[in-house]
């Protein structure tokens, strides 16, 4: 009977670049800047490395294929290297591995780096690339990813009989919350507080999305280092480490873009991963136990549907949390204390790892008075990675005891 | 008995007013005034000859099996690939055996009309039987040209058969002229034309009469003996003339749809003649005659089964489905005129991989899906694996297309990010009637005509248009109907 990770691994350290439009800035830069701050965090030397794992996502415009990025420019010794992409979950994913390296009595210390140089594209939004396979370009209709995210706000409506003006005052909410996050934080991409008004009347991008519900496309780059609890209490004998609780995936089956039962108003692979991680990590009430979230804000209404996938919500009742401000950083369960996606940005490999460096510095205190989540001892982070339709899930579970 | 059994017509939605093209381009040729009069029929960005011809042939092949058709013949000027046989697109999004007989025809526009003759005699032989010919066109003039006013983009079709026919296929009389009062070199887009007086004096008003006169003699007819008279032209003057000099009556003479529609080259015609057989009666003698290139001019009488016929949209119905198009300049940048800016994302490279195409062609062209042997589930696009959960077969799919089941709208959007030279793009989640769940893009709407639930009905059309390689790609696209429509 598989027991799962829970209280196997601790972070180490982490380290994570200001996002933003880094013109200036090649990805060997945003790689030093995060993994510098990375070991001297978690107090070791480069060489006590003993394997890594790189997520990118668009290879084509990024660092290319392949682990070879992360070797050549630290001049790893020869290390394991493995590159992992799972749309947007690949951050997380690359976390996953080093736990699970370190977990399965591998290798003591790994290293999880994200990153995605996304500013090159000479355009705003993704990078327009066939992510489902040249079949896909042939059928499917040329979506972008703030088209395939709106039709949640459609189908949410229709399943929930919220008037849509309903439900895009909750996700102006939503977005409005996190620039007021953002604008506390100086490694964010986007810093300037918004009006609800402005929110409002943003131009429409893929109705009923406009552009304040869409979040951030940033360069930058996170990473964490991983290691058992006994060498973690080694290194860091006086010091709160924090645990890895849970780590959960889940990947569409096809059912909701074949088959005709998903309501299209949520995610199965969150409500999936989600059950598995509380399972894993012992949580029986998510709504009373978790103190901090970073969730996929990619767009205003992902992060509203989300609320429910997540068992924080009831289902249909996510626009009242959210307008209550239940989700504000004074509010009972603060999510994206940072920013989000949608301030903090999402070079798309990196986000994982960035979800993971705020809970991190939360749970240990570290952040000033005005960004601070107050005596936080469990933190969940979450990614959606594709569209809704046909996606990757991630949940992480990590905290202090 | 070898005649026609079925007919179809197919305008496209937008229609551009006259005067919006003067409007904009009447400085350059002002006489151009007298041909700014009516409104002229405009494939949507997404359409071109062929897809405008599986949409009539669709509306053609109403009621009647698709495991019938013995051939598909496609007719037209403005064929989207030189090499590439355009019939066999057709016949896939027909959902037609393979194993048939298909055809192009083109160079003149009286094509068409050549396309049916080639129909008939080959049912009339025996050697094949239920062809179904479409002919479209959707032929370009250059900005400030008179052509670019006169011109419409159409299609229409007909099943020619020999069991059940709503018209007999009386006989015909053919002339080929190289008359060139309308030409385009190979490398060309654009339709290049002699005098007006010269085209009308010499060519229509002289061989249109002689195709008339020359089918009466072979029938030891007169041209009063026929009830319906079709012949294409747009000058005035010329119809004039020739009814005169034939002794035509007036009312016998088919409308040219020159006011609403334009004339739509190779499908001009057929779509006067599946406008004209929405009205015939059994017993009418029709006297169908193409122009260009030389004439065709057939003769068909009526018969019973025209009253069995299953209703369709045929002409009348697509000419009442119209939307204005708004500006002149949309039109341009559709039709490729001009070059329009869609962003850097616009330039990414989309590549067609024909070997993929191949082994999927009947998915992409035909719209196919699959039937679980084991529950019953509908899916699309077709699995081998069954979708329901609850069964999951392996290898227990039995193929069935659903490109006429229509759906419902899941979810939508309507897109202004994505690269599209009609934005916004509206897209989203289809629930097929019987079964299955797909995105398909919306077409032919705007956003106020979509909403969850709505039903939708689709239309095969153009996917995307790699220019760099000219390679035109085709799929199957949503339209919200009405409930009653439905």
């Amino acid at each position: 009977m598989a027991e799962g990770i829970k209280d196997k691994v601790v972070i180490l350290g982490m380290g994570c670049t200001r996002f933003g439009e880094r013109w200036d800035a090649s990805p060997e830069d945003l790689l030093l800047e995060a993994f510098l701050e990375c070991i001297e965090d978690a107090g070791i030397d480069k060489n006590d490395i003993q394997a890594a794992w790189l997520s990118t996502h668009i290879d084509e415009i990024n660092v290319g294929k392949g682990g070879n990025f992360l070797g050549l420019t630290l001049h790893l010794p020869y290390l394991p290297i493995t590159r992992t992409e799972n749309f947007c979950a690949s951050g997380t994913e690359a976390f996953r591995g080093a736990c699970y390296g370190v977990a399965s009595g591998a290798y003591d210390i790994a290293l999880a780096v994200g990153i995605e140089k996304l500013k090159d594209t000479g355009y705003g939004g993704l990078p327009d690339s066939p992510a489902f396979g040249q079949m896909a370009q042939m059928i499917m209709p040329n979506a972008t990813a703030p088209g395939m995210f709106a039709q949640l706000a459609s189908a949410y409506s229709a399943r929930y009989k919220i008037p849509m003006e309903k439900v895009k005052e909750a996700m102006t909410h939503v977005s409005w919350k996190s620039h007021q996050n953002g604008a506390k934080n100086p490694r964010a991409h986007l810093r300037r507080p918004v009006t609800k008004e402005q929110i409002m009347g943003s131009p429409m991008i893929a109705y009923p999305l406009g552009l304040f519900d869409c979040c951030g496309v940033s360069d930058g780059c996170a990473c964490a280092v991983v290691t058992t609890p006994e060498i973690g209490s080694k290194i860091k004998p006086n010091e709160d480490l924090v645990k890895v609780k849970a780590l959960q995936v889940s990947v569409s089956s096809g059912e909701e873009i074949w088959y005709n039962k998903w309501d299209g108003a949520g995610m199965i692979t969150t409500r999936t991963a989600a059950r598995k991680a509380y399972e894993e990590a012992g949580i029986k009430d998510p709504r009373k136990e978790i103190n901090l979230m970073e969730v996929h804000d990619c767009f205003s209404i992902t992060e509203l549907v989300t609320m429910e996938d997540l068992g924080i919500s009831e289902a249909g009742k996510a626009p009242e949390d959210i307008l209550d401000g239940f989700f504000d950083l004074d509010g009972q369960i603060p999510c994206q204390s940072d920013g989000g996606l949608k301030c903090f940005g999402h070079p798309i490999g990196a986000s994982g790892l960035r979800m993971l460096y705020e809970v991190y510095n939360q749970l240990l205190g570290r952040w000033p008075e005005e960004r601070a989540v107050k005596d936080a001892q469990i933190g969940l982070t979450h990614n959606l990675g594709g569209v809704p339709n046909q996606n990757v899930c991630s949940v992480a579970i990590i905290g202090r005891d | 008995m070898v005649g026609i059994r079925s007919y179809g017509g197919y305008i496209p939605r937008f229609r551009l007013n006259r005067m919006a093209i003067f409007g904009n381009m009447g400085w350059l040729n002002p006489a151009n005034m007298m041909n700014a009069q009516g409104e002229k029929a405009v494939a949507n960005f997404d359409e071109d000859s062929v897809t405008m011809a599986v949409a009539a042939a669709l509306d053609c092949i109403k009621g009647f099996e698709r495991s019938e058709i013995g051939g598909i013949y496609f007719a037209s000027t403005t064929a989207p690939y030189k090499e590439r046989l355009n019939a066999n697109i057709v016949a896939g999004a027909l959902a037609a055996d393979e194993r048939i007989r298909t055809a192009d025809f083109a160079g003149g526009i009286k094509a068409g009309t050549t396309a049916v003759i080639a129909a008939l005699d080959a049912v009339g032989a025996g050697s094949v039987n239920n062809v179904v010919v479409a002919a479209a066109d959707c032929r370009l003039g250059k900005m400030g040209s008179p052509q670019e006013l006169l011109f419409g983009d159409g299609a229409a079709a007909v099943l020619v058969g020999d069991e059940d026919v709503i018209a007999e296929y009386k006989g015909s009389f053919s002339s080929g002229y190289d008359f060139v009062d309308h030409m385009r070199g190979a490398e060309s887009r654009f339709d290049r034309q002699w005098e007006d007086r010269w085209i009308r004096d010499v060519g229509i008003n002289q061989f249109i009469p002689e195709a008339i006169n020359g089918l009466c003699e072979k029938f030891g007819l007169s041209p009063s003996d026929f009830s319906k008279i079709i012949y294409p032209t747009y000058y005035g003057g010329a119809r004039k003339k020739i009814n005169k000099v034939l002794g035509l009556e007036p009312e016998k003479v088919e409308d040219n749809l020159q006011v609403s529609v334009g004339d739509t080259g190779t499908a001009h015609s057929l779509l006067m003649l599946a406008k004209t057989l929405e009205q015939a009666n059994p017993g009418d003698k029709i006297l169908l005659v193409s122009y260009g290139s030389g004439c065709d001019a057939l003769y068909f009488e009526v018969t019973e089964n025209i009253k069995k016929l299953a209703p369709r949209r045929a002409v009348s119905g697509h000419l009442a489905r119209r939307a204005d198009l708004d500006n002149y300049t949309k039109y341009l940048v559709w039709r490729r005129i001009v070059p329009a800016d869609l962003g850097l994302r616009g330039e990414e490279d989309k590549w067609t991989r024909w070997s993929l195409v191949w082994r999927k062609h009947k998915l992409i062209l035909g719209m196919l899906g699959s039937k679980c042997k084991k529950c019953g589930t509908q899916q699309f696009p077709d699995q081998r694996i069954c979708i329901n959960p609850d069964c999951g077969a392996v290898d227990e799919m039995e193929p069935v297309y659903v490109s006429d089941k229509g759906g419902r709208i899941f979810s939508f959007t309507s897109d202004m990010l994505a690269a599209s030279t009609n934005p916004p793009a509206m897209y989203g989640g289809v629930d097929i009637n019987g079964g299955g769940r797909f995105v398909m893009d919306f077409t032919d709407c705007t956003l106020d005509d979509l909403a969850v639930g709505k039903p939708v009905e689709f239309t095969f059309r153009i996917k995307f248009y790699d220019s760099k390689r000219d390679i035109t790609n085709y799929f199957w696209k949503a339209i919200p109907i009405s409930e009653e429509a439905e």
